[in-house]
């Protein structure tokens, strides 16, 4: 057999058919749902009385509606057509047999950071959610991606996808990343180096020292934003660390199942000579903490640089520039370090594990906020418990954050989290879109230290300096 | 998911270009749960007032288009974001084919997943079809599908493209969905297959 790609071998081994034209039909091993995207694919069912045809495979979570505030219990904290999505799914999930969590259990939390800690996420799998930030289960060798309303009905009622095979692209990230550089740096640099189309068609392979180097919280958030880069999905192969975090999660296999999964598992990588359509090679000591300055992902750039010009730009790029500035309120030539903060959000898919709200508290610790408004979100129930546990929150509380429960919270305004127009946040999320955090916020994003650093002196930072590096 | 054989019906005019999916249907109306019941909201902004009170102009609030099942509009229909919940609106509303000289891709191809009829025609059809819409409530305009027709209420006729495929799926009402439970067999067998294989999976 030729050689293949990571993407081929799991493309291949859930192939259910393949019609004359290239059209397959794609097995599905996980399906995560959350409240948004799901209630018209569940009446698609209920109409046409049809059954989910894998519960088993099928789980559910509400994150986008549900407040973060601890007094949540309270049905007065969420507006009604909030609350009715959220009881939509609490029926849905019921009536139809899937796995559920619900806002009362402790395990509730964003779907992407719950399907890997209960351990549905497994490597070699295919795994969809109606939901863009899917691409973050990629982490795990995995090939999962966000799909539409019809399609999560399509896949409800046959666990399968209809698909066309994407194009494979190599991003590789050689050497070790320097301190104070982390995941966050590397998928932003990423996204800054190809645009945000850069990746449209294809399925991303990261790969590389760096990337193997970072733990398994860091690969979920590179593979996380794929998405932001225009690519289906992105991938990066299991290895000893992938399969340390599985073992004894609570779906994970358990006995001569998890040697037979093992075993699998350790053939998923890229064969020597495969074929990739394109490749990107970045050098990990080259990747600074960067923070983003525009309206798009792709609007990136180290801490230690100013606001770029329109005239720096060409093309289409020139006009997008300027209504960006306009829109965040920067001139040209500002240095990016004197950008007045006025809120701090650290949470979301992208950066909401415990390992993200370790790298912020050690930044925080024994200091206090300069920022008017400063919020930790975490992941999920488990994150905010071990964070508990390990002594983080009350690093949190002392330094003026409010402490919160886990959902989508600030990442999108779709709940009671949202910015007021022309605020200004630096944030761990991975939208900086017009009106993403409530309508006329202004967003910059960056990584959990970063994000901590602005909270302390009340402007963008680089993260170095609070660590005693020198640049 | 309804068949799509031949309607005959009232047509709305809608002489505008580039009618987008927010203009169908505005973004407050997405925290919705069902499918169903977004017609009330179709072309909420063009159609109501900031109170809430209808715009008598707008061409869904006269008389004589309150039922109309068609559509005939100008270019790009359906263009910006790729909500389901546009044609979702118009099919509540009781749309069931849109006439227009070029469609959004994405729009396009979500009618079809939802038993609506999206024809394509040159300028000169369209522009006798508007008129044709414009003679109101008696006029009625009649589509049909197996032959690739729409044809006036004076009588005259436009013939029009369809995928071979799609208009296959719309004439049986098979959705996706449908069809690739006709391939059920091949689903139960690679299950069979994956539990051996990857018996945690
Ligand atoms: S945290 Fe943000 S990006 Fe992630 S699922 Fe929630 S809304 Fe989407």
């Amino acid at each position: 057999m030729a050689p293949r790609t990571l993407y081929d071998k799991i493309w291949d081994d859930h192939v259910v058919h393949q019609a004359e034209d290239g059209t397959c039909l794609l097995y599905i091993d996980r399906h995560l749902v959350h409240e948004v995207t799901s209630p018209q694919a569940f009446e698609g069912l209920r109409m046409t009385g049809r059954k989910v045809r894998a519960p088993e495979k099928t789980i559910a979570v509400p994150d986008h509606n549900v407040p973060t505030t601890v007094d949540r219990a309270n049905a007065a904290t969420m507006t009604e057509d909030s609350r009715i999505q959220v009881a939509a799914l609490d029926k849905n999930a019921k009536d139809f047999g899937i796995n559920y969590y619900p806002v009362s259990d402790v395990r509730q939390g964003i779907v992407h950071i719950v399907g890997p800690e209960q351990g549905w996420t497994l490597p070699g799998m295919t795994v969809v959610c109606g939901d863009s930030h899917t691409a973050t289960h990629g982490a795990f060798g995995s090939l999962a991606h966000g799909i539409g309303t019809s399609e999560v009905e399509h896949v409800l009622a046959t666990q399968t996808l209809i698909q066309r095979k994407g194009k494979n692209m190599k991003v590789e990230i050689t050497g070790s990343l320097r301190p104070g550089v982390t995941a966050k740096d590397i998928t932003l640099s990423v996204i800054g180096a190809t645009g945000t189309a850069g990746g449209t068609g294809y399925v991303i392979e990261y790969c590389g020292q760096a990337i193997r180097e970072l733990s398994m919280e860091g690969r979920m958030t590179v593979c996380n934003m794929a998405i932001e880069g225009g690519a289906r999905a992105g991938l990066i192969a299991p290895d000893e660390k992938t399969f340390a975090y599985c073992m004894g999660r609570p779906h994970a296999p358990k006995g001569a199942k998890w040697e037979a999964a093992l075993a699998y598992w350790k053939t998923l990588y890229t064969d020597e000579g495969a074929h990739f359509d394109k490749v990107i090679t970045i050098k990990g000591e080259d990747i600074a903490p960067v923070v983003t300055w525009g309206t798009s992902p792709e609007d990136v750039l180290p801490i230690t640089g100013v606001v770029p010009s329109p005239s720096d730009f060409t093309g289409g790029k020139v006009e997008a520039a300027q209504r960006s500035l306009d829109y965040m309120g920067l001139t040209p030539g500002q240095k990016l370090t004197d950008i007045a903060i006025d809120t701090v959000f650290i949470g979301s898919c992208t950066n909401g594990r415990i390992e993200d709200l370790r790298a912020a508290a050690a930044i925080l610790k024994g200091k206090k906020i300069k920022v008017k408004r400063a919020m930790v979100v975490p992941g999920s129930g488990l994150v905010r418990a071990q964070a508990e546990e390990e002594g983080l929150a009350q690093i949190f509380i002392d330094a003026g954050f409010e402490w919160r429960l886990a959902g989508c919270s600030m990442c999108l305004a779709m709940n009671p989290d949202q910015l007021a127009p022309g605020e200004r946040c630096a944030a761990t999320s991975n939208r900086n879109f017009e009106g993403r955090q409530g309508r006329g916020g202004r967003t910059h994003l960056v990584s959990p230290g970063m994000a901590a650093a602005a909270a302390i002196t009340g402007h963008l930072t680089d993260v170095r300096d609070m660590m005693g590096e020198t640049v | 998911m309804d068949k799509f054989t031949t309607l005959t019906g009232i047509a709305a005019p809608m002489p505008l270009v580039n009618i987008d999916t927010d203009m169908i249907i505005p973004k407050q109306f997405l925290k919705t749960i069902q499918r169903s019941g977004l017609g009330k909201n179709l072309f909420d902004e063009m159609r109501y007032t900031l109170d809430g009170k209808e715009i008598p102009d707008f061409v869904l609030n006269q008389p004589a288009y309150r039922k109309a099942e068609i559509i005939v509009a100008g270019d790009n229909f359906g263009c910006g974001s790729s909500r389901e919940h546009a044609p979702w609106a118009l099919l509540d509303f009781g749309i069931r084919c849109v006439i227009a000289t070029s469609f959004a891709d994405i729009f396009y191809n979500n009618c079809f997943k939802n038993g609506i009829l999206p024809v394509v025609l040159p300028q000169e059809a369209i522009d006798h079809l508007m008129d044709d819409a414009r003679k109101g409530a008696n006029a009625r305009m009649t589509v049909d599908l197996e032959s690739q027709t729409v044809t006036a209420s004076d009588g005259k006729s436009f013939a029009f493209e369809v995928d071979a495929f799609k208009k296959h799926c719309l004439m049986n009402g098979l959705d996706d969905i449908g069809l690739t439970l006709e391939k059920a067999a091949s689903i139960d067998s690679y299950e069979a297959k994956a539990a051996t294989l990857r018996p945690w999976a």
